[in-house]
């Protein structure tokens, strides 16, 4: 070693003294922290390892063991800082040590293992040195009387040399696992587990040999399984079940080697009565089957086939019953897979065969009892392969067949046809590719015709299953005609214009939705036509007034399933360009007056259309039947209805109600958000030039005056026109945010003027709400913040003067941009907001602003959503909360009496909408503030209280329980209430009392019972049965077989 | 319980559970007044569990809602009751705890009748009749391990 350290010679002298002290100090002095000094003066090249050595001479030749111990320590410690500068020949020098060193004393084991375990990090260690450390290693150490942190020390040489020895250890042979097998063979510590499972998984993983030593690997590791382990209560090393049970089962399932061994024990432990040990085994069995041939399984089948059987036969539970068909499924896969010979025999229909042996003939017991569980096995079986599906299916379907032929009660049939179903969609899981022959072929026919059969019985849960049936049928390639197809249509019409029931006409308008995605053309043809007549006939108008009121309800019912099913069927773009032609006759019939339609028929018209903007695909095509002619269509017919008001001052067109108009903005809205956005900004562009300027120029049916204004004043109090703006924020306010709004200032002055002076509510509010969606995409800038002034100024304006006659307008306009401003975190976002807390005291508009609190927390359906793509920050609610909570407490604490109920509503309007993490961790400081509103003689503001009570009261934080007292009485008073709502709520809340802590509860028991007799005989129904649901819990509390 | 841990009936045939009483618009209507009856008592009892089995009364058509009869305004509750098997050694404990759950759920002016359906019962009589004995049921549920059987029957079960 001469000369290895030469560079250093000169400083030496100087440090020797330094060095030797400092091994003085802890070896003799046992300063611990003496080692890290020298670890570091070493890495800074003060030392060498070499000197180190040197100093510690006397020390690790003592005679006395724990001075040689101390010696090694100090000396593994400072290896363990520094390995990484150790060079070959050091390495070698010191390994040779420390293998000396494993045949000492037993308390200088511990360090000697450190240093072992430090030098297994190094990059230089030499050729041949790790198979001898680990050969002393596995000679002189007995690791299982060693402590937890040494067995530790040893795992992690192992894994260290895993990691970079690769080659060495596996020229060791078997020698190698069976040292491991010693080392780890009654190892008890959870961690060390861990780290033993990892090493045994490398083993196996990567092709360590096992010689002789299989079997012995394996039991040493599986005599773990099934894992139980229940961490401890202050578990500082976070260790779980389930990281253990991963371990183990990746070691158990990672080779075929173990099938011998490990199958007969999932056998065995699937007898156990010990539920997560089942389940444990059932998982393990299908992970192992995946690496498995069927030469491993063969001697196995029958036994686990037994076990499986029985596990999903007898079950106690779901997790269970599906951990088993998953087994039964991975078992039948591996099967599939295996090569035949052509000497062997096939093991997959062997192994079937003993399944549909067992199973089959419960399909055809005359009571049906056992028919679920043996039809889930088979489906198991079937939806594992290809290969599977068709033994299977060919051995059933006939018998499945002929007992749905030969039954007649209804239940049976309608159970054999879900048998059947579950059986066309377990095939549909295992077909590789689409255009594969589907398995059903061969039963085509006797399918369809068993189809169509149920469809034309009268039960209608036998109908419900025949549209699911006919739905899987569909999906399966090639197995209905086009005959077929033609024929299903048929029945979907049939069972649309005649069934009552609304079960039924749900599945029907479903499977038509279904079917006709996969083959529109029928639906082109057959379904629309036939829709359309029945859509445009009059009701008849005969008979006695009786009659005529239930065939106008009929008709009515017959008209809602229609447009219902013209909504469902048009997924298709081909079927759209069909569809929405006839909803929007609809609408313009009703306009014109040529059909007669009821509001309600026409509102359900445009949620029809609604609908299909929402879910059609986003294609040119369709997006040109949207904004070319579906929008200028509905804003075409607006315009004629609220024109047609000033010539003729007859009759209105029911397009101006309300419910109508307010319809149609949904239609809009969606097709400007979701499709294509360049056609919603001409659609905009169009709109925005339509009510600015009154250019008509797009408008199919063009007889418009030229001296249209739609968003001016209009003369009288004449509204028709002016709520047409609810259309035109359904077209501005939801485009994407990438779309600009042309002329978007004289736009924003005009609605901000519209929303100040208009006396229509709808008028006033849309524009107030499309000026608020506008302000919320706004670039931030001088000209944003300028606009807001301007407006603020102008409504603050209005707001202190109590006399104003537009106050109303004003706070309209006040609440929707201050819900703009504080979704995207705006800084004047906090003006308004202040504006909004001290109008809690105003003596009209008080109650209107603690409401308005719920508007600013909740998402509001029409703008502002996420779905119109508002700039929305995330967690604005907690923020609001945060910056506004104080204020209101304080306000509250200020306010004359009267006025404390506004308070406490905002207050429990704010906390209703905190996500319940958020309220559990605020409450103990609203506390009081709350137990005072449940107090408050406002009904509204007990009910938001109670409801933000009760989530809270599930996992009660520990200031609740401290103020136990007064929340039973007040929420027992509450219980009185004269408003059925808040009976209710109190009960749920005293429901959720009973699961407290019980010696905290059990002393109110007798009042709460007391208390609650009373409302066993409250008038409402719902009222009772909330009260006995929890007086029922009650008086478990404390009671034997309670809690 | 008789028998060691072998069930006396261990295959039930099992009864489809009806679904939720559907909520009408008199219901929510603050100024209908809304009478008890049968379905309302029936909802009561039907998800009692079993004393044996792992599914409720209603399941294994042991209560039905057609022999549930109430009369509101006169405050009288009768429901009869048909056991599994008419062996049954549970007879008397279901009925207790048919008994017990109504004596917590309903208003204390109703006189509650709980016996078993007639000719489903090998015991028939001797049930019935210390169901109907006040103090018979009393002095019952004085006993802790049989209070114990019967909150466990009425406790909800958690899944």
């Amino acid at each position: 070693m001469r000369g290895f350290s030469s560079f250093y010679m000169g400083t030496m002298a100087a440090d020797s003294g330094l060095l030797l002290s400092l091994v003085e100090e802890f070896v003799s002095g046992l300063q611990d922290s003496k080692a890290k000094d020298t670890a570091t003066a070493v890495k800074d090249g003060q030392f060498t390892v070499l000197q180190l050595v040197e100093a510690l001479g006397v020390s690790l030749t003592s005679s006395q063991p724990h001075t040689r111990a101390r010696g090694v320590q100090m000396l593994s410690e400072v290896l363990l800082e520094s390995y990484g500068n150790l060079s070959e020949k050091e390495v070698e020098v010191l390994i040779a040590f420390y293998e000396n060193r494993l045949k000492d004393h037993y308390v200088v084991t511990s360090p000697v293992l450190q240093g072992l375990r430090a030098l297994t990090k190094c990059k230089t260690l030499p050729p041949g040195s790790a198979v001898s450390m680990l050969k002393s290693l596995f000679q002189d150490v007995h690791v299982q009387s060693l402590m937890l942190v040494e067995r530790s020390c040893v795992y992690n040489m192992l894994i260290n040399l895993m990691e970079t020895r690769e080659a060495e250890l596996k020229g060791l042979g078997a020698d190698f696992v069976f040292g491991f097998v010693q080392s780890m063979d009654g190892e008890r510590d959870p961690r060390n587990l861990l780290l033993a499972f990892q090493i045994a998984k490398n083993i196996i993983h990567r092709g360590y040999d096992l010689g002789k030593f299989t079997e012995e690997l394996f039991e040493v590791t599986s005599c773990y399984f099934p894992i139980d382990f229940t961490p401890p209560p202050s578990d500082a090393h976070g260790i779980t079940k389930e990281e253990l049970i991963e371990a183990l089962r990746a070691v158990l399932t990672g080779t075929p080697k173990f099938a011998e061994f490990l199958l007969p024990l999932i056998i065995e432990k699937l007898d156990s009565d010990v539920q997560s040990a089942k389940l444990d085994s059932l998982q393990t069995l299908t992970a192992c089957v995946s690496r498995y041939e069927h030469k491993d399984l063969a001697e196995f089948l029958e036994g686990l086939w037994a076990s499986l059987r029985r596990e999903v036969f007898q079950t106690s539970s779901e997790k269970i019953e599906s951990a088993g068909l998953a087994a039964l499924s991975a078992l039948t896969s591996c099967l599939s897979r295996s090569v035949l010979n052509s000497d062997s025999e096939d093991s997959l229909s062997t192994f079937l065969e003993i399944v549909l042996k067992d199973c089959k003939h419960h399909l055809c017991e005359p009571d049906l009892k056992l028919v679920w569980p043996s039809a889930k096995l088979l489906q198991a079986a079937c939806s594992a392969s290809s290969r599977a599906s068709h033994i299977i299916t060919s051995a059933v379907m006939p018998s499945l067949i002929e007992q749905y032929d030969n039954r007649t009660q209804c239940s049976h049939r309608r159970t054999l046809l879900e048998v059947v179903q579950r059986f066309i969609q377990s095939v549909k899981n295992s077909q590789s590719s689409e255009n594969e022959e589907s398995v059903f072929l061969a039963f085509r026919q006797s399918l369809c015709s068993m189809v169509f059969s149920a469809l034309s019985e009268t039960n209608s849960s036998l109908q419900i299953t025949a549209t699911s049936v006919l739905t899987s049928l569909a999906q399966q390639t090639g197995l209905l005609l086009d005959a077929d197809i033609e024929l299903a249509v048929d029945h979907l019409i049939r069972l649309l214009l005649t069934e009552e029931d609304d079960r039924v006409s749900c599945a029907v308008v479903e499977c038509a939705g279904a079917l006709a995605e996969l083959h529109p053309a029928a639906f082109i043809t057959k379904l629309i036509p036939r829709l359309k007549r029945e859509l445009f006939s009059e009701p008849i108008e005969e008979g006695d007034e009786n009659r005529r009121t239930s065939e106008l309800h009929s008709h009515h019912a017959v008209r809602q399933r229609c447009l219902s099913a013209l909504a469902a069927i048009s997924m298709q773009p081909s079927v759209v360009q069909e569809s929405t032609p006839v909803l929007l006759e609809v609408l313009s019939s009703a306009h014109t007056g040529t059909v007669r339609f009821s509001v309600e028929e026409m509102v359900l018209a445009c949620r029809s259309l609604q609908r299909i903007a929402e879910q059609v695909r986003d294609t040119e095509e369709t997006g040109q039947c949207f904004h070319d002619i579906i929008i200028p269509r509905l804003l075409s017919l607006a315009l004629q209805a609220a024109l047609q008001d000033q010539g003729s001052s007859g009759c209105l067109s029911p397009i101006v109600e309300e419910v109508v108009l307010s319809a149609m903005v949904p239609v809009i809205s969606t097709s400007c958000s979701r499709l294509q956005p360049m056609l919603a900004g001409q659609t905009a562009s169009r709109a925005v030039s339509l009510f600015l300027d009154g250019d008509v120029s797009f408008l199919p049916d063009n007889s418009f005056p030229s001296n249209i204004q739609l968003l001016k004043k209009q003369q009288g109090d004449s509204w028709t026109q002016s709520q047409m703006v609810c259309l035109l924020m359904g077209c501005v306010s939801s485009l994407p945010r990438s779309v600009e709004v042309p002329q978007i200032d004289r736009l924003l002055s005009q609605l901000e003027e519209m929303s100040c002076s208009c006396n229509h509510p709808l008028s006033y509010m849309s524009a107030a709400k499309c000026f608020a969606s506008l302000v919320n995409k706004r670039p931030l800038g001088d000209c944003l913040d300028s606009l807001i002034q301007r407006m603020m100024n102008r409504v603050c304006s209005e707001l202190d003067s109590a006399s104003s006659p537009i106050r109303i307008q004003a706070f309209t306009l006040m609440i929707w941009v201050a819900k703009a401003l504080l979704l995207r975190y705006h800084p004047l976002s906090t003006a308004l907001t202040d504006k909004l807390l001290s109008l809690l005291d105003d003596a009209d508009l008080g109650v209107m602003a603690a409401d308005g609190f719920s508007l600013l927390m909740c998402d509001s359906v029409d703008v502002l959503n996420r779905g119109c793509h508002a700039d929305i920050r995330i967690m604005y609610r907690q923020r609001f909360f945060r910056e506004n909570s104080a204020k209101l407490v304080q306000g509250f604490n200020a306010a004359p009496q009267e006025k404390k109920p506004n308070y406490l509503k905002a207050l429990s309007n704010i906390v209703n909408k905190l996500p319940k993490q958020v309220q559990v961790t605020e409450l103990p400081a609203l506390l009081s503030l709350l137990l005072e509103a449940l107090s408050c003689p406002d009904q509204g503001v007990q009910l938001s209280t109670l409801s933000c009570l009760e989530p809270v009261l599930i996992d009660p934080p520990a200031a609740l329980i401290q103020q136990l007292e007064a929340l039973v009485s007040r929420l027992l008073a509450l219980v009185g209430s004269s408003v059925m709502n808040v009976r209710i709520a109190s009960l749920r809340c005293i429901h959720a009392l009973s699961r407290f802590p019980v010696h905290e509860i059990l002393p109110f028991r007798a009042r709460v019972l007391k208390a609650l007799a009373r409302p066993l005989d409250d008038k409402k129904r719902l009222v009772r049965s909330e009260a006995v649901q929890a007086r029922g819990e009650w008086f478990l509390l404390g009671s034997p077989g309670g809690r | 319980m008789s028998g060691g841990t072998r069930l006396e009936n261990a295959n039930p045939v099992i009864f489809q559970r009806s679904g939720e009483r559907l909520l009408t618009a008199a219901d929510e209507d603050e100024d209908v007044h809304d009478p008890i009856d049968d379905r309302e008592i029936f909802d009561l009892i039907r998800s009692i569990n079993d004393p044996e089995h792992p599914l409720s009364l209603e399941e294994l058509n042991v209560v039905e809602q057609v022999r549930v009869k109430v009369n509101d305004a006169e405050s009288t509750v009768s429901v009869q009751f048909t056991p599994t098997i008419p062996h049954c050694s549970m007879a008397t404990l279901i009925g207790l705890s048919v008994k017990v759950k109504l004596l917590r759920s309903l208003p204390d002016r109703f006189k509650i009748d709980v016996h078993i359906t007639p000719g489903t019962h090998a015991s028939e009589e001797a049930v019935n009749k210390q169901l109907a004995d006040k103090e018979r049921v009393a002095a019952a549920l004085e006993n802790s391990s049989l209070l114990e059987v019967v909150n466990q029957c009425l406790s909800t079960r958690s899944i």
